[in-house]
């Protein structure tokens, strides 16, 4: 494997009395694509800027290779970064660009000129050689940008938000092709997001921060399945989440009394055991959720399944499915579910705004996030 | 319908008055700068290449060579100096402050900041009177009446004109290009002298016309710090010289129509320059806008 293992040890970076990065420990696998998840300001950047050596830690270390790097200088870390803003010189042009890593560390002209070409290949920017990066597109800088920061042949690649400047379709694709190239090259990529879908998408594992901590680290599957709290829930995904009082515990099967729709059925997951009477934070997803007109059909439901009757207060369509907020009778709580567009294999007619309509889940689709008190 | 262009209307005031005061006069030195000199001052109307002949005087060669020493050694000297202060200037938080500092000399009379500097660099002046008291010379140096003298006081002189579009250039500098540098292994200073001095070429040529051309025709400075002495000696002085003392009009015309010329030239040079720098760097687009047409590769 030609990556490097990083690891994070009791990290903390204060600025004034500002916490960016609180005691954070982290490991990550060498050759692994791992993501910093979190909205701004949670320490993820910083983190990143630590890596690559322009921040210096307050207190704790980074091993690369089991070496201590916190006292290295940028530029003599085997690490590199692909910037936010990509960053390319504007006085050299894509050539220059690409070859300036190899200049600084006076390599043989031959050899540059092998490497800038094979990097250029790997990135699909052979024939740009000669322009200058304002006669470039956004995808295209960001091409350069990372075909600059792959020349040194890093053991550690880091990626500042690389796609945030991209529009969709073409962040889809520059995604797909990071993953490819990572795929060819074998080494750790350490992703900064704040976007979960990138991060969801092609990870192995990613670590959602929030105010310097790291709250879950986790592969995609688990991240977005079984959250490690309210946070995580609430952050990756839209979510609805409920409190309820424990009424009877069988194994892994739980029912509890709730505020928002009487009593519920969940099942527990396997690190987390609540008892008769504890408050439990539970959620389920909206796409997990079906909704009808009609009370849902026999085969369909049966005694493992929470039903619920409310009246649509909000739709909204986005395509190929409609987002609707549910009002459930009694409580006013608002429930979110997704209606897919399957007009005629599915239950039923269209539901409109206003419509009084039944919603159900299975229980094995609800997740206990956390035990609020007991 | 016609269209009225008012923008010949609005520069025709402006137009005029450069008319009338600067190019008819440039005209009227280069017209005498082909005639023959009065013995009584003024010039015959006659065709002559006499004066340009006398341009290859020896003395005036020689001030011509010392004048170009001087222009040059003084602004390097400006520019290297501008360029870190420009800098600092740039990446500071008072940048108000300091461009105030820069501006302040400017409210005191320039004859005024020179006699300063004749106080300054006199036998029993400041400095003389510092380095004696630190014990570190026991005799006054003379450092008044020297090229070094002359080449410290231009490039003081001409200091803010490199700072200001220096510093107008270095603020717009994305400093996290600087950062990438690191990033793909260069140094600090070698971060400095690969990225951003490229980055700054536009800044630093425009402080060049600011600086050169001014010092080049300086005629006060050299008369008052240099005093006429050898190697001093530049070419605002001969003219000035040649026009009051010697009272011939034609010579020192050749003299500042060459200096025109000579300018022009270094204008020309750096202006074509500019053009192509502006050229590269323009269009510069914005990666929401380009995002878009992507993937044409």
């Amino acid at each position: 494997m030609k990556g490097s293992a990083v690891r994070i040890e009791n990290v903390t970076k204060t600025y004034g009395d500002f916490c960016a990065v609180d005691n954070l420990n982290l490991e990550i696998k060498s050759g692994e694509f791992f993501s910093l998840l979190g909205p701004s300001g949670c320490g993820k950047t910083t983190l990143l800027r630590m890596l690559a050596g322009f921040v210096t830690p307050t207190s704790g270390a980074i091993y690369l290779d089991n070496k201590n790097i916190v006292d290295v200088p940028p530029n003599q870390r085997h690490v590199n970064t692909v910037f936010q803003n990509y960053a390319l010189f504007p006085h050299l042009n894509i050539y220059d660009n690409v070859a300036f890593p190899l200049r600084i560390r006076k390599e043989d002209k031959k050899v540059i000129d092998r490497k800038v070409q094979e990097y250029l290949n790997l990135v699909q920017l052979t024939g740009k050689e000669s322009r200058f990066p304002s006669e470039l597109s956004g995808g295209q800088k960001q091409r350069v940008a990372i075909a600059r920061a792959l020349i040194n042949e890093p053991s550690v690649l880091l990626l500042d938000e690389p796609l945030s400047a991209l529009d969709a379709k073409l962040r889809e694709h520059m995604l797909l092709e990071l993953d490819a190239i990572h795929d060819r090259i074998g080494i750790t990529f350490i992703f900064v997001t704040h976007d979960q879908e990138e991060a969801l998408s092609v990870s192995d594992r990613v670590a959602v921060m929030n105010k310097g901590h790291a709250l879950q680290v986790a592969p995609p599957f688990e991240i977005y399945e079984s959250p490690a709290d309210a946070f995580v829930a609430d952050f990756i995904g839209e979510t609805n989440l409920f409190e309820g009082k424990v009424t009877r515990v069988d194994g892994e099967w739980v029912e509890a009394e709730t505020q928002a729709f009487g009593p519920v059925k969940v099942t527990a997951d396997d690190d987390i055991y609540p008892k008769v009477g504890d408050v439990i934070l539970m959620t389920v997803r909206p796409e997990k959720v079906r909704i009808t007109l009609a009370p849902p059909p026999q085969e369909k439901y049966d005694n493992k399944h929470n039903l619920v009757q409310g009246q649509v207060k909000e739709l909204i369509y986005v395509g190929f499915q409609s987002k609707c907020s549910i009002k459930v009778d009694g409580s006013g709580f608002i429930m979110h579910a997704v209606k897919p567009h399957i007009k005629y294999s599915d239950e039923g007619p269209e539901i409109d705004w206003d419509d009084r309509v039944h919603f159900w889940w299975h229980a094995n689709d609800a997740y206990i996030v956390e035990i609020v008190e007991g | 319908m016609k269209k009225t262009n008012y923008g010949l209307i609005y520069t025709s005031f402006g137009a005029i008055f450069l008319l009338l005061f600067f190019v008819l006069p440039l005209i009227i030195i280069l017209v005498f700068s082909f005639m023959k000199a009065d013995v009584n001052a003024g010039v015959i109307p006659e065709f002559s290449l006499e004066a340009y002949k006398s341009l290859f005087r020896p003395d005036y060669g020689r001030a011509l060579a010392d004048t170009v020493i001087i222009t040059c050694i003084s602004a390097a000297i400006a520019i290297a100096v501008a360029i870190p202060c420009a800098y600092y200037m740039a990446v500071s938080r008072h940048q108000t402050f300091l461009l105030f500092l820069i501006i302040i000399p400017f409210w005191t009379n320039f004859l005024v900041r020179i006699f300063a500097w004749k106080a300054i660099l006199e036998a029993n002046g400041f400095l003389n009177l510092l380095l004696q008291r630190m014990g570190l010379v026991q005799e006054p140096v003379i450092f008044l009446y020297s090229r070094v003298a002359v080449i410290i006081v231009l490039a003081y002189t001409y200091l803010p004109f490199a700072i200001l579009p220096l510093y107008s250039t270095i603020e717009k500098f994305d400093f996290s290009l600087l950062e990438a540098g690191r990033d793909l292994g260069c140094g600090h200073i070698e971060a400095l002298f690969r990225i951003m001095l490229p980055n700054i070429r536009t800044g630093i040529s425009t402080a060049l016309v600011f600086v050169l051309i001014p010092i080049f025709g300086q005629y006060v400075i050299p008369e008052l710090i240099g005093g006429g002495r050898e190697g001093t000696f530049m070419l605002g002085q001969k003219i000035a010289n040649s026009f009051f003392r010697e009272r011939n009009w034609p010579v020192p015309s050749a003299f500042s129509s060459l200096m025109v010329g000579l300018t022009l030239m270094i204008l020309l040079f750096l202006m074509n320059r500019h053009r192509f720098l502006k050229k590269r760097n323009k269009n510069e687009i914005t990666p929401a806008a380009s995002a878009g047409s992507g993937m044409e590769s």
